[in-house]
């Protein structure tokens, strides 16, 4: 781990010893950020178990079984012990397998977890951007709510936890598990973790690489799924109130490790592994989405001589690429306007001409018609002209008549 | 089965809920609540702690200042280690360059199962040219590079788990004891480089102020709010502190912003504990890596015709101080200022450049 580097000795105290405290009094100061998905069927218990581990309370409305389909649900709350400041959020599957037609029951669950990243990747991205005071959403663990029916997982379950494994750790939990008998239990957690297995479902493992937490981890490990209850009622056992739920026949303590896995869950959850289930998000399934992203956006892993392309590389070629389709297409639109423009022009050349032509016609008929028009008037001009003689012929010879005769005769002659 | 018990008695319940706020009844958005019973979560600071012990952690520091005024052997003495070969060997000469180089060396120290891979980077030649126009360049260069590292690592698409950090997270600049106000050289350098890196000026080789010099600071004497110098802390020496004070006076003219700096104080306690160390800006330090025996005592010290001037002591000078900034109280300061601010807008500079 040393790279090769001289390992220096120490004449005295230096002050090394302070380097994790100030490096926690920082994350102190900021709060820690945790997310919980928690998937599972409506009923099964998912709020009441989130109640029990982190002791809140909220009124949740209790669901029903008829929404349209699956809705998913996010609360946060702050939670403080002793100077720790915990930002948890929760987010509950609504309606889960409610539906008759439930093929599509887990998309919105991945769309969620996707949108998550996707917002942390934007940040990323950004020019001016403030990841240190960025409000982390992405979720760091799902608790898979399992039905006690004893038997197997239902095909619902492996199917949605096959498709959420390589985006969230999962941790598959056995839900209102006090309806399972002592016997009955070992069988149904082997036959569910050898399906998991069968079917190449990774669900989260608990870190044993260190040697501080690895024997815990181990052991804790092997009680996978575990089998919870949870209860918002206490009930007076002893001298204690304890958290617990009362049967006619007894009562189950959920914070006895002989009734339920209540309290192994808490310690693996919270206690041990809370900062490892950060880590994992950020450094395994936020890079494996960051990275599908980028090759779906077009970025390819591997540069020309087998070298890892870094972003900005990738950016160039791709804006280069785009840079010519963009020319390309100008090209193209530019002929097909010139195209149009020419057909355009044709076509009113071609009308153009026609009413030239129309026009001539127009004109000629034009020209016949005056010709024509004159004719006649001159004809009736000179009818004109030959009335206005004789009618002045007739007038002369009246007045030589009108000496020798009475006067009525002249209207007959006018007519 | 386990030894984990929850309803111990030895892990005691939470602090009384003084926590959180009111009840919650609104069934969405943030609420408070109040906490019944032991959950847990603070285990996660140990889970913390136990990882940072297990990657390590990294630490970049700049030595920047004239040859002769200590660097070399103020390192040695800061990581009590032989840290830089030069000053073990004083008798050899080594030449001075003719432009500023940078020579960076990298050591793994380990103390309480705490790892750290420090890397001292040093600058000979650095003000001993007799033209020294733009000896800060290199400097810049160097810090620039490092950034820029850091970001290609950033940006590539299948990305290393934890990138290598060589970013500078702090200069320590040494100012000579003698001379009135800062140099031009100083001004210029402090100046250009608070705003890329962390400065932390310090006052080298102090135990050589003379008679004259002292009573001359006594003079410059910072007014302003805080009122006359008897009201700040009682300085070990007061011709180191009229030094002191002079030199923020002229940090403060020329608005130059060293480490802590003001901007970045996230909240009062920060404020105050930062106040009270940049009112002792710069440490007028000395720097030895011999020991000598005082009053039975086996001390660091620098032995001269006068008397021994021992490193540790308050009373004689100012090295307490810049440990404990540099290393006890202010490293993961020193180092989140780095990557949250300068290497920030060393990134929003570089993308922006490359869209244009």
């Amino acid at each position: 781990q040393n790279d090769g580097y001289r390992t220096l000795s120490l004449s005295e105290n230096v002050g090394l010893g302070s380097l994790p405290d100030q490096l926690v009094k920082k994350s102190t100061k900021q709060g820690f950020y945790f997310n919980v998905l928690c998937v599972g069927e409506t009923g099964i218990g998912k709020s009441t178990l989130i109640k029990s581990l982190f002791n809140i309370n909220f009124d949740d409305p209790v669901s029903m079984h008829f929404l349209p389909n699956m809705q998913l649900r996010a609360q946060t709350y702050e939670l403080q012990e002793s100077n720790v400041l915990l930002k948890l959020t929760i987010v509950n599957t609504v309606g889960f397998g409610d539906q008759i037609k439930r093929q599509d029951s887990y998309q919105p669950i991945v769309d969620y977890i996707d949108a998550q990243f996707e917002a942390y990747f934007q940040e990323e991205l950004k020019i001016e951007r403030s990841l240190f005071s960025y409000h982390d959403t992405r979720i760091h663990v799902c608790l898979y709510f399992i039905p006690p029916t004893g038997h197997s997982l239902k095909s619902l379950d492996l199917l949605t936890m096959k498709i959420l494994d390589s985006k969230v750790n999962i941790i598959p939990i056995i839900g209102k598990a006090d309806s399972i008998t002592k016997t009955e239990l070992p069988k149904f957690k082997n036959k569910i973790m050898s399906e998991l297995v069968s079917n190449g479902v990774q669900i989260y493992q608990f870190p044993t690489d260190d040697e501080t937490v690895s024997e815990i981890n181990t052991y804790m490990g092997g009680h996978l799924p575990f089998a919870v209850v949870g209860s918002t009622e206490e009930v007076m056992i002893g001298n204690k109130m304890v958290r617990a739920r009362q049967y006619p026949w007894g009562i189950v303590q959920v914070e006895d490790e002989n009734h339920c896995d209540f309290v192994k869950l808490r310690e693996m959850l919270i206690c041990t592994n809370m900062e490892d289930l950060r880590e994992q998000t950020h450094a395994r399934h936020y890079e494996l989405y960051r990275r599908c992203r980028l090759e779906e956006m077009g970025f390819r892993v591997i540069g020309p001589e087998n070298k890892p392309v870094s972003l900005q590389e990738a950016y160039e070629a791709m804006r280069h690429k785009l840079d010519l389709e963009k020319q390309r297409k100008e090209e193209q639109l530019t002929q097909q306007f010139m195209q149009r423009v020419k057909e355009k022009e044709i076509m009113l050349k071609q009308a153009e001409q026609q009413i030239q032509t129309q026009f001539k016609h127009c004109m000629l008929m034009y020209q016949e018609e005056k010709m024509k028009l004159e004719r006649r008037k001159n004809a009736l001009e000179y009818e004109i002209a030959m009335f206005i003689e004789k009618k002045a012929n007739a007038e002369l010879l009246q007045s030589q008549a009108s000496v020798s005769t009475p006067g009525f005769s002249l209207e007959r002659d006018n007519e | 089965g386990s030894s984990l018990e929850p309803e111990e008695p030895s892990m005691e319940p939470p602090a009384v809920p003084e926590e959180e706020e009111m009840p919650v009844t609104a069934p969405s958005g943030q609420e408070g609540c109040q906490l019944f019973g032991y959950v847990g979560i603070e285990a996660v600071l140990d889970q913390m702690k136990i990882k940072t012990m297990k990657t390590g952690f990294e630490f970049n520091i700049m030595v920047v200042g004239q040859s002769g005024l200590g660097k070399s052997t103020m390192v040695n003495t800061l990581f009590k280690s032989k840290v830089s070969r030069k000053a073990s060997q004083p008798g050899q000469e080594e030449p001075i360059p003719k432009t500023v180089q940078l020579q960076s060396v990298t050591h793994v120290i380990e103390e309480k199962g705490v790892k750290m891979k420090l890397t001292v980077t040093d600058t000979p030649g650095f003000g001993d040219q007799i033209n020294n126009e733009n000896c800060w360049d290199p400097i810049i260069k160097y810090i620039n590079e490092q950034y820029e590292r850091y970001l290609r690592e950033e940006i590539l698409i299948t990305r290393k788990r934890k990138i290598p950090d060589t970013r500078v997270h702090g200069c320590v600049y040494f100012v000579p004891p003698t001379g009135h106000w800062l140099r031009p050289l100083d001004l210029e350098f402090m100046r250009r480089l608070s705003k890329i890196v962390n400065v932390v000026p310090v006052i080298a080789k102090a135990d050589t102020l003379t008679l004259e010099e002292r009573a001359e600071f006594k003079q410059r004497v910072r007014a302003g709010p805080q009122g006359a110098p008897e009201m700040l802390c009682v300085p070990p020496r007061p011709q180191l502190k009229s030094r002191t004070l002079q030199i923020q006076e002229d940090l403060k003219t020329h608005a130059i912003s060293v480490y802590p700096q003001e901007d970045f104080d996230q909240d009062p306690e920060d404020r105050l504990l930062n106040d009270r160390i940049r009112e002792k800006i710069p440490f007028a330090v000395v720097g030895a890596d011999q020991e000598h025996q005082v009053n039975g005592k086996r001390v660091l010290g620098r032995k001269t015709k006068w008397g021994i001037i021992e490193v540790e002591n308050p009373a004689h000078c100012e090295f307490p101080l810049l440990r404990d900034l540099l290393i006890r109280s202010h490293l993961q300061d020193l180092k989140d200022i780095t990557h949250n601010v300068h290497y920030e807008s060393y990134r929003v500079r570089r993308l922006n450049e490359s869209n244009q």
